[in-house]
């Protein structure tokens, strides 16, 4: 007996496979592989395309076999559908010239491929990139140094241009504070007139009079303004594409001008820089294909802000209520159900209700309350931040309840013990020890809810995101913070420009660059909760118990 | 129901009379009638689930916390009826500490875990957190071995030392009764040996109330013992005696190891 059951132990026996489990085991490792690369792919494809888009590449010429010429940057090598070689996409600009920014060319009808040392690229206001080569300038006020180089003389007087522009923004800028000093006195006598003051009262009459004067003033300053512009257009300067047809450009319309063909890699690397900062701190250009991303990533910031402060601490309260406090029986396991369910209805509906409670309802009551002079303008009876925020913090609440309840039940029960026989209350056993042990579990609730935040869309389309937002929802302006305002976001930017865009094929990499954007914060505020969480582990770590 | 008082204990300072407890109708404690002596060590003896704990935890309502506990009967620490929904509780549990079976320290300093009964009563003073704290780890006998590190995670200290700093945290806020809820069970036997000799220091100070399942150690260091069979306080008496000559068959079949 005892030698036949060793006898067993030293012969390996062999079992099916599936009583030993390898095949589970490629499973889950088959799994994990394909979920990773899934993420990888996705996250290289964006880079790859984002990161290259600001990169000023090289201008190519295009002999053709007729004679003609054709100039603007490569985009793609690709077979012809038909058959019959390759072709090649060209980003050839000059929208105003040719209406279309790209154009197919076959490789065999092509001559020759040249980078001329002068072709010149324009980055500008409207009517996106031109490709072509500078002719002359056409200055009226400007001067510039005789004897310089062409392209030297052009940047000197663009230079003296942009330098030009100041004094006119200032005066806009005046215009802008004139036409808010008229709104505000607007609102002043349609108050009155709500309160039911007489036209000829001396208020009204002296708000009359500051109004007729403001608008004098008003009027006075736009001209001016005006004036100044059309002056400083008239500082042009002409340039002709490859075909040698000529364009005459102002010269303030010009925003970056640049010869990717003779430039050196350190001076790439700084263009490349100077478009990163464009991408970060500037408004965007041209129906948000061209120029920066500030106004949509501070609203994003913001948004998920707003919503952290209005859903972390309703959701951590409801949660203590639910597992501290109430009674346990069939109404506490009908919310617990509730609160689970909750957490998976799309947020689709989210928004919708969004739209009816806060911003129709409690909207429409604040605006009758306190802003009825300025009716039937709604002020917060419309879409804005902070309805948007409410509605994705009700949205994230369920997440924040789920993870707190479970971060304080797993506090164990002979420290609260020990804390109650010392002579604590309930809340001060909560306050002092139960509250900061769960307080990891609680941060990985928060980092889960910012993460389903930041990624929402569809219910911030109809809780107050627009395409293109005047100003921020921050600024200088009395009260300074204008929770009513509509605002820009990342996610809605990426649907917005990849596909109600006017140019969706000169979009698409303004897509890539926005998607790189939202992912990279969303990734840094993840980042930044997770390692609060990770020092609060290390502070209240469970130890031995 | 028959009542047993074994003993006349002189100047009781806790004492129970015909207590029932009833867990969700269950009831657990049967016509509990007991006198705890002052500056004594009483032991509570009996197999699991007899109610020696479920007694224990009457005397500074720890059962509370337990959701369908219900008591009648009568409670006294001194003069006072401590099964009375008035009293204040959070006093109560300040007159009568506890030390429980797994050692608990808060995830804190060792510093933070003594003088916690202390902050929540409201002492914010240094000086006299520093001072409390050091007396209460040396009555504790821990003070050699943490003094230089008072600042550092309670969690870093072995289980004898977490569980001699409970003691510690217990005498801090220096209560008449300290119960302890049979607070060597998960310790070696050195850690225990040392923890037995701190009972028997304390007992100069404070009114020991210790439940255990270790026999020898009730012999050990207890001076009188109480027999729980069932929810029913079978003898009550001087150590000595029920471990000698008990009046009971049951205290003698368990304590010669036939049942339990």
């Amino acid at each position: 007996m005892h030698s036949s059951s060793s006898n067993k132990l030293k012969t390996k026996v062999k079992r099916s496979i599936w009583a030993d489990g390898d095949p589970f085991i490629w499973a889950t490792g088959a799994a994990l592989t394909f979920t990773l690369c899934m993420t990888v792919i996705l996250m290289l494809v964006v880079m790859y395309n984002g990161l290259g888009v600001l990169w000023p590449h090289q201008i190519s010429l295009f002999e053709m076999e007729d004679g003609s010429f054709v100039a603007g940057k490569i985009m793609q090598w690709s077979e012809i559908p038909d058959g019959g070689g390759e072709r090649v996409q060209l980003k050839v600009g000059n929208r105003d010239l040719y209406s279309l920014d790209f154009r197919w060319v076959p490789e065999n009808d092509i001559a020759e491929i040249t980078f001329p040392n002068d072709a010149i690229a324009l980055e500008r206001r409207e009517f996106g990139n031109f490709y072509g080569f500078l002719q002359e300038l056409s200055l009226n006020d400007i001067t510039v140094p005789a004897d310089t180089e062409p392209w030297e003389a052009f940047l000197s007087a663009w230079n003296a241009a942009v330098e030009r522009t100041q004094p006119i923004q200032a005066l806009s800028q005046e215009v802008q504070r004139l036409s808010r000093e008229m709104e505000r006195n607007r609102l002043s006598r349609a108050r009155l007139e709500h309160q039911g003051v007489e036209a000829d009262a001396p208020k009204m009459v002296n708000l009359i009079e500051e109004q007729s004067e403001l608008r004098a003033q008003f009027d006075e300053t736009l001209a001016e303004q005006n004036r100044k512009t059309a002056a400083l257009r008239q500082e042009t300067a002409i340039f002709a594409d490859a075909g040698g047809r000529t364009r005459e450009i102002a010269l303030v319309d010009v925003v970056r001008p640049y010869r990717p063909n003779t430039m050196s890699i350190p001076a790439k690397v700084g263009f490349y820089a100077s478009k990163l900062w464009e991408l970060l701190s500037a408004e965007p250009r041209e129906s948000n294909t061209e120029g920066g991303l500030f106004p949509a990533i501070f609203g994003t910031v913001m948004l998920i802000f707003l919503m952290s402060i209005l859903s972390f601490p309703l959701g951590v309260l409801a949660a203590i209520y639910l597992q501290e406090y109430a009674k346990e029986g069939s109404m506490v396991k009908a919310v617990h159900i509730a609160v689970n369910n909750l957490a998976g209805i799309p947020s689709i509906v989210y928004g919708i209700f969004g739209l009816g409670f806060f911003v129709y309802g409690v909207g429409g009551i604040v605006d009758s309350l306190f802003f009825a002079e300025r009716l039937p303008t709604p002020t917060f009876g419309t879409g804005g931040i902070l309805w948007a925020s409410l509605t994705l913090g009700l949205l994230t609440v369920p997440v924040v309840i789920v993870a707190t309840e479970e971060a304080l039940s797993s506090v164990p029960k002979g420290i609260r013990e020990a804390s109650y026989a010392l002579g604590a209350t309930r809340l001060q056993t909560l306050r002092r020890t139960v509250l900061p042990m769960a307080s990891p579990g609680i941060m990985t609730g928060f980092i889960l809810a910012m993460a389903r935040a930041a990624g929402e869309v569809a219910p911030l389309m109809i809780t107050g995101v627009v395409k293109l937002a005047p100003s921020l929802p921050i600024d200088g302006q009395f009260p300074f913070i204008h929770l009513d305002r509509k605002f820009m976001h990342l996610g809605f930017h990426i649907y917005d420009v990849g596909f109600q865009s006017p140019n969706v094929e000169a979009a698409k990499p303004m897509v890539y660059v926005t998607t790189m954007l939202l992912v990279l914060i969303v990734l840094i505020m993840s980042s930044l909760a997770i390692y609060l969480r990770s020092r609060m582990k290390k502070r209240y770590q469970m130890g031995s118990m | 129901m028959t009542q047993l008082v074994t003993s006349v204990i002189e100047d009781p300072i806790v004492r129970t009379r015909n207590l029932n407890l009833y867990y969700s109708g269950a009831q657990a404690l049967f016509n509990i009638s007991m006198d705890f002596p002052r500056n004594q060590v009483t032991a509570l003896i009996g197999p699991s689930g007899c109610g020696k704990s479920t007694l224990l935890r009457c005397l500074n309502r720890m059962n509370d916390l337990i959701i369908g506990v219900t008591v009648d009967g009568s409670i006294l620490l001194e003069d006072i009826e401590l099964d009375d929904p008035d009293l204040d509780v959070v006093e109560l549990r300040r007159q009568v500490g506890m030390v429980f079976q797994k050692s608990n320290p808060f995830p804190n300093t060792i510093f933070e875990n003594v003088v916690y009964g202390l902050r929540i009563a409201g002492m914010n003073n240094r000086e006299e957190l520093r001072v409390t704290c050091e007396r209460s780890l040396q009555q504790a006998g821990l003070w050699d071995e943490v003094k230089d590190r008072l600042h550092e995670s309670a969690l870093g200290l072995s289980g004898g030392q977490q569980q001699r700093l409970c003691i510690a945290r217990a005498i801090a806020i220096n209560p008449q009764v300290v119960l302890m809820d049979e607070p060597c069970s998960a310790l070696d036997p050195r850690s225990t040996a040392r923890i037995e000799d701190l009972i028997a220091e304390l007992r100069e100070q404070y009114t020991i109330v210790i439940v255990t399942h270790n026999m020898q150690q009730a012999a050990r260091v207890s001076d009188y013992t109480g027999f729980l069979y069932e929810g029913v306080l079978i003898e009550f008496g001087l150590t000595k005696k029920i471990f000698t000559k008990p009046n009971e068959k049951q205290t003698e079949d368990y304590i010669t190891g036939r049942f339990g």
